[in-house]
């Protein structure tokens, strides 16, 4: 798995520009699932039809998403000397901007500086005090252009079991989706794998996806927060312990028969989970669930430490247990 | 130019009648079909030539910013509520139209003779001030303009050479545009266009008017910041008046799809008409809620810019007005169904 994560995570794809990732993601899918399209916003809909989806069968439409946007940054003005300005697209910190490197959709490289008379040399900077230097030297020769959006630049790394790299939010879930295809030879449930754009800025690729879908039951799979790090807030999810079942999060309530069969299936199966409470943030899953006439939905986060930084961190066991955890949630009746 | 009644016409959120009624006097030989909905939207439909199935919509907010009078006190001056985005700084010693009566009133405001020199430093909140319609008692004041009552600002639409100024630009510009490209001929698809109610107080209209329509793509067309005034350092303008029409690429409230971006500006550029991007991560508009209805629908913003919006009196340029109905009607001209393949 390995190698898939590497490619899903060095891919490009800042949220509304998923183009390049999407294609990434739509060549390891076509073989694996019935159909594949894209729909209006741009989200990837793989469709892996059910065995037991008849008037009587135990089979479900059962809606599985993990977002393939990330963060990054948008050009919002280009100086005579040729620096250029940006905005974030999602939530980015300038604290972890500054030394920091982008790319653009292009290969441009940019290099993220910040404004050295600043009033308070201390203080954290606002987005505004920093730019990225492109190598221009005026605006005329300045390679990129106004809304030419870019993302982070990290290589994929691995230290043990921990697997580091930008943009793991939500390749991560990307890669146990479609992992889960692989290894996922016959379900009763109609099922609808979504990798869903636009998250970072808004769950706005999942509320449309699940709206042309309609549900009846949706799992997000995406990353969370850990509290076991030095000086940490307080939070009871831990790296390398197992998935963590949402129970709450600042956007949603988990459905609790959804989050009742994510815990039946792992302690039959005996695979770790822990339960989160997650107090600020959310995922798809809170959008999906208010779609038409509401969808009970649940979430399994891969607890992820340094989330929206360059370098993300999460635990190889944590993810191979998610995946096992998802087959046996999709191989029995809902 | 319709732009002047439009400007001139009093049309706060949630009470958009008077828009509404000149809008629909303008358009209605132009279109095949008029409704307007529960929200009080107007649809309108003008049939294609046939040759392309889709559906397209176009929205421009009749709403404006404005106050909404929510109390009388004993010497009969009136409290008022912001209804949008109000600018708590330019309030004192305004002429407002209030009610459908367009009584004047003035917010009051101390004679200079009287003001402490720290006062002066400070903005009066809108909490703080009071409308004066001339009432001489409590009773007086509920009698002119009962609770629940609109104040608008009371300007004139003036022309200055190639530059008009007005208020409500923030959205009757966009309601302008709409009519001059309704008012022409045909396009291949059916073009369904909406006038929408209550998009400065949280995109409300265009909500469940996109849906009603469901659209195969639309377009936002607004009045959007001019900020290309004199600052302390330079800096990113929003946009720049006499830069041409705005194309939105990512505000608050949405991320324009990419195949309509593509289309305006390479329409642009082969026809050499000036154009513009907005600075992105500002503002927000009717699109933002567009784009999520349904099954999505993607999506793009033009908009002409205008300084000074939100205030009593904005400015525009007519040849960046003319411009972006010329940027409209031929980016719609090359519209077809593979543009979004």
């Amino acid at each position: 798995m390995r190698e898939l994560i590497r490619e899903l995570v060095e891919s490009y794809g800042p949220s509304g520009a998923e183009e390049q990732v999407r294609e990434v993601i739509r060549s390891e899918v076509e073989p694996l699932v019935d159909d594949v399209r894209v729909d209006p916003m741009g989200s990837l809909i793989a469709h892996k039809a059910g065995s037991d989806t008849g008037a009587d069968g135990e089979g479900k439409r059962v809606l599985l998403d993990a977002h393939m946007d990330e963060i990054g940054a948008m050009v919002t003005y280009i100086d005579d000397d040729g620096f250029v300005r940006f905005t974030s697209i999602g939530g980015v910190s300038p604290l972890t901007c500054i030394g920091s490197r982008v790319a653009f959709e292009d290969g441009t490289i940019g290099v993220i500086g910040v404004e050295q008379k600043r009033d308070n040399a201390n203080k954290v900077p606002k987005l505004e005090q920093l730019y990225i230097d492109v190598g221009a030297t005026s605006r005329d020769d300045c390679p990129v252009q106004v809304g030419d959006p870019a993302v982070f630049v990290r290589p994929f790394a691995t230290q043990g079991t921990r697997l580091v790299s930008k943009a793991m939010d939500d390749r991560i879930g990307c890669a146990v989706l479609i992992e889960l295809l692989r290894r996922l030879e016959e379900t009763p449930h109609e099922l609808y794998v979504v990798f869903a754009v636009q998250e970072e800025v808004g769950l706005r690729g999942a509320r449309t996806s699940a709206y042309g879908i309609e549900p009846d039951i949706a799992i997000a799979v995406d990353v969370t927060r850990t509290g076991d790090t030095p000086e940490s807030k307080p939070m009871a999810v831990k790296l390398g312990e197992g998935p963590a079942v949402k129970v709450q999060d600042s956007g949603m309530i988990a459905h609790p028969r959804v989050r009742q069969l994510m815990v039946d299936r792992a302690e039959e199966a005996e695979i770790p989970y822990q339960l989160e409470v997650l107090e600020r943030g959310t995922t798809d899953a809170a959008a999906v669930q208010l779609v038409r006439s509401g969808v009970p939905a649940g979430c399994l986060s891969v607890p992820c430490r340094y989330v929206h930084s360059p370098s993300e961190m999460v635990d190889e066991r944590d993810v191979e247990n998610s995946v096992r955890l998802l087959l046996e949630v999709l191989q029995k009746p809902l | 130019m319709i732009l002047r009644e439009l400007s001139e016409a009093y049309g706060v959120s949630g009470n958009e009648d008077d828009v509404r009624s000149i809008l629909h006097d303008a358009v209605r030989e132009h279109v095949d079909e008029v409704r307007v909905d529960a929200l009080g939207n107007l649809l309108t439909v003008k049939r294609g030539t046939g040759e392309d199935p889709m559906r397209v919509m176009l929205a421009a907010h009749m709403d404006e910013i404005g106050l909404m009078v929510v109390g009388h006190d004993d010497k009969g001056m009136l409290k008022v509520r912001a209804v949008g985005g109000i600018d708590d700084r330019l309030l004192p010693g305004l002429v407002l139209s209030v009610g459908p009566d367009r009584v004047p009133g003035v917010v009051g405001i101390k004679p200079i003779h009287l003001v402490e020199s720290d006062e002066m430093k400070k903005v009066s909140k809108l909490d703080e001030l009071a409308v004066d319609v001339g009432a001489k008692s409590q009773d007086e004041a509920k009698e002119i303009a009962p609770l629940g009552t609109y104040a608008t600002f009371a300007t004139q639409y003036r022309e200055l050479g190639g530059t008009v100024t007005g208020k409500a630009f923030d959205d009757r510009a966009g309601c302008a545009v709409l009519v001059e490209l309704l008012r022409g001929d045909r396009f291949a698809f059916d073009l369904h266009a909406v006038f929408t109610v209550q998009e400065e107080v949280g995109l409300r209209g265009a909500r469940v008017a996109a849906f009603a329509v469901d659209p195969d793509c639309a377009f936002a067309l607004e009045g959007t910041i001019a900020d290309d005034i004199p600052k302390e350092k330079e800096g990113s303008p929003t946009t720049r008046l006499g830069g041409g029409p705005a194309i939105t690429v990512m505000d608050r409230s949405f991320i324009a799809d990419r195949r309509l971006v593509r289309l305006l500006t390479s329409t642009a550029e082969d026809l050499d008409i000036p154009h513009q991007f907005k600075q992105p991560g500002v503002g927000g508009t009717d699109a933002g809620v567009i784009h999520l209805a349904r099954e999505g629908v993607p999506s793009a913003t033009v908009a002409v810019p205008s300084r000074y919006i939100h205030s009593p009196v904005a400015l525009l340029s007519l040849e960046d007005f003319n411009n972006t109905v010329r940027l409209m009607r031929e980016s719609l001209s090359r519209l077809t169904r593979e543009t979004l393949e």
